[in-house]
């Protein structure tokens, strides 16, 4: 029972007529004639709608007796309060309401840096595919962080939001133990993965197995009925019926857009926690230079801005993040043409992009399209780089850089020490 | 090269990316490889399925001795074989690749047999640093470069990505005098596999950017608006501290500086 309940905000912007008020205002010999025309309140329309303007009303008498027109408009606000309200105004979407669910489908989310990707967005239109005006209920399954502000236009109708020690950073076997838990518990029609290295595929094979029931991989066509899989390193297509875990490949459905969504919290009791039988150690510092510019998470990128090289390098090093750089570094010989971000150069999906002394040509900023987040780094307030940042700095890049650096060294060395007193 | 333990290796026939002509598998070639460094010699190369297929001699050209291959017929489950010839053996490591080249390629055999067997799988390993007291030290390839230290205990499975160390080259001669060692175990077909209709992939339609749009005006603007981020902070007069010290912030918010 999917209901469809919303405050019609079209009638807001509806024009009311006074039909009482239009006729005294055609009508020259009604007693009320004059009042009306000077309340001034009153649009005359005729009879297909168009606006009439009666020239001989517009303006006042002034106290000299000669009449004004005030065409600046300024004190004619009074007239103005029939008029349609802009445009600006926020529509609210239809809310889509699920109560007492009949089923389940529960989509387990990659959540990279804790925000919906895109992939995960698709999985969720595609679940509300599969219910289908049936009375049943999309659930988001997300472990760790959960920093997405926009679950309920993504088509979430129950969240199971598990945090936790124990799910951060690579914990598989854990995250296996609250995915069993939610079988149990709630038996649902449909498990969705998002057939990723985000380790939504290493979830689902775990489920699977431990399940005992056959997956559908790499699904990019799904109904109730049949799946469509990519098959022989996507050379072939597998039709076959739908099973109840498939892993599903990009673009498989269109997201969510026309609707809100409940997003209710729903419950999931005492989760059987057993000894991984892996142990995380951590992140390992990687040479951030020779991870590829196309798939690099953080990158520092130097324009035409810069003119201490060396102290660019050193805050490279000193951040740990992937150089960039304009053409115009490329092309005046400071950087190697690797490392050109742009149309010409590289396409980058860094969550994080630093740019410094980077006016941002529309080449360049095509190169920057899929980034996260932008820091701009600029002496002019005005470019193209400002515009897009989410974090712009007015300022030379000299200086900026120089604190820049101090910060990070400060902040490794107090890291470095609460490890030695951790392990004291 | 870590003395006394038994690595396995699972390989399979690879499909090549353009020509479709079946070739040593590029994950299962890396496996053999990861495989070698671990245990040299004395590791345990094995293919469930046709013994005559040319393709197994280019895994053995790369220095292996002898190669076991359990012989099956097409459209077989690996399952059953592989799994019966792993319980007999005292097996400390099984390496594959992640996903298979032909086939179904869910990349599901790894898990199945980690299951069946009771043992620990770890997922897309690019190295495996050290292995003592029965413990190994892997490290796992994320996305974007990035490298995860995990502990295992033996005995475990182990699915090797593409990041790790490339499959030396073959050598065609000895590859040819590499010794096969076929065994016969009761193949099972794969029901549930050959009701399946297969295809030749179809590429996949392009999604369309639709502007839904309700007057003409939003139409006109979603169609030359500029794709600009909007609601940035900008900080002009602030000393240079406060403003490196806000850039400092976002980018540990962000989580990117560990």
């Amino acid at each position: 029972m999917s209901d469809l309940s919303s405050k019609d905000s079209s009638l807001d912007n509806l024009l009311r007529r006074d039909p009482r008020a239009e006729w005294i205002a055609r009508n020259r010999l009604h007693p009320l004639h004059n009042e009306m025309l000077q309340i001034g309140g009153v649009e005359v329309r005729g009879p297909s709608g168009l606006l009439r303007k009666n020239p001989h009303v517009i303006g006042f008498i002034g106290p000299n007796g000669i009449k004004r027109i005030d065409r600046t408009n300024t004190s004619s606000a009074s007239l103005g309060d029939k008029k349609r309200s802009s445009a600006t105004k926020e529509t609210q979407l239809p809310l889509h309401i699920v109560e007492n669910p009949d089923f389940y489908i529960m989509v387990v989310a990659d959540m990279v840096g804790g925000r919906l990707t895109g992939h995960d967005k698709d999985i969720l239109g595609l679940a509300h595919q599969l219910v289908a005006k049936r009375n049943g209920a999309v659930t988001l399954v997300c472990f760790g962080d959960n920093k997405e502000t926009q679950c309920d236009l993504a088509g979430v109708d129950r969240l199971v939001h598990l945090q936790g020690e124990i799910y951060e950073g690579f914990a598989p076997e854990a995250r296996l133990n609250a995915l069993l838990q939610i079988e149990a518990q709630y038996k649902p029609d449909y498990w969705l993965f998002p057939d990723s290295v985000h380790g939504g595929m290493d979830l689902a094979c775990r489920l699977s197995a431990r399940l005992g029931e056959r997956l559908a991989a790499q699904a990019w066509q799904v109904n109730a009925e049949h799946t469509v899989c990519r098959g022989a390193s996507a050379s072939q297509d597998i039709l076959r019926d739908t099973p109840r875990i498939l892993t599903l490949l990009e673009e498989c459905g269109d997201a969510i857009d026309e609707s809100r969504h409940q997003v209710l919290p729903m419950a999931i009791d005492g989760i059987e926690q057993t000894t991984p039988a892996m142990v995380d150690k951590g992140l390992i510092a990687v040479d951030s230079n020779a991870v590829p510019l196309a798939e690099a998470e953080f990158i520092l990128s130097a324009g035409n801005g810069i003119h201490n090289w060396d102290q660019f390098h050193a805050a490279a090093a000193a951040l740990g993040a992937t150089e960039g750089a304009s053409r115009v570094a490329v092309d005046d010989g400071f950087m190697p043409r690797a490392r050109q971000v742009g149309a010409s150069g590289t396409w980058v999906t860094a969550r994080v992009y630093l740019a410094v002394g980077i006016s941002g040509a529309i080449q360049h900023m095509q190169g920057i399209g899929q980034c996260d987040k932008v820091v701009a780094i600029n002496t002019d307030a005005g470019c193209d780089m400002v515009k897009r940042a989410d974090l712009a700095v007015i300022a030379d890049s000299e200086d900026v850089l120089a604190e820049l650096i101090q910060l990070a060294q400060h902040y490794s060395l107090s890291k470095g020490q609460e490890e030695k007193s951790d392990a004291a | 090269m870590q003395p006394n333990i038994n690595v396995v290796s699972l390989v399979s026939i690879g499909r090549h990316p353009q020509s479709g002509r079946a070739r040593r598998a590029e994950q299962d070639g890396r496996a053999v490889e990861l495989g070698l460094t671990l245990a040299g010699q004395s590791l345990t190369v094995v293919h469930a399925g046709n013994a005559k297929e040319p393709v197994l001699r280019q895994y053995a050209g790369m220095g292996l001795p002898s190669l076991t291959v359990l012989e099956q017929s097409e459209g077989c489950d690996a399952l059953p074989v592989l799994m019966s010839f792993l319980q007999d053996k005292s097996v400390d490591v099984v390496l594959t690749g992640v996903r298979a080249e032909g086939g179904e390629s869910s990349g599901m055999l790894p898990y199945l047999l980690a299951e069946k067997l009771g043992w620990p799988l770890v997922p897309r390993v690019a190295e495996v640093l050290e292995i003592k007291n029965g413990e190994a030290e892997v490290l796992l390839a994320l996305p974007r470069g990035q490298r995860r230290a995990v502990t295992v205990k033996l005995p475990f499975i182990a699915s090797v990505d593409n990041a790790a160390q490339e499959a030396r080259q073959t050598a065609f001669g000895p590859g040819l005098r590499a010794d096969f060692k076929v065994l016969n175990g009761d193949s099972v077909v794969d029901e549930a596999a050959s009701q399946w209709q297969i295809s030749v992939a179809k590429p996949r339609p392009k999604r369309i950017k639709v502007v839904k749009a309700k007057t003409a005006a939003d139409r006109m603007k979603a169609a030359t608006a500029k794709p600009v981020g909007g609601g940035g902070k900008v900080l002009r007069n602030e000393s240079s501290t406060e403003k490196a010290q806000a850039i400092f912030d976002l980018l540990i918010e962000e989580k990117v500086i560990r």
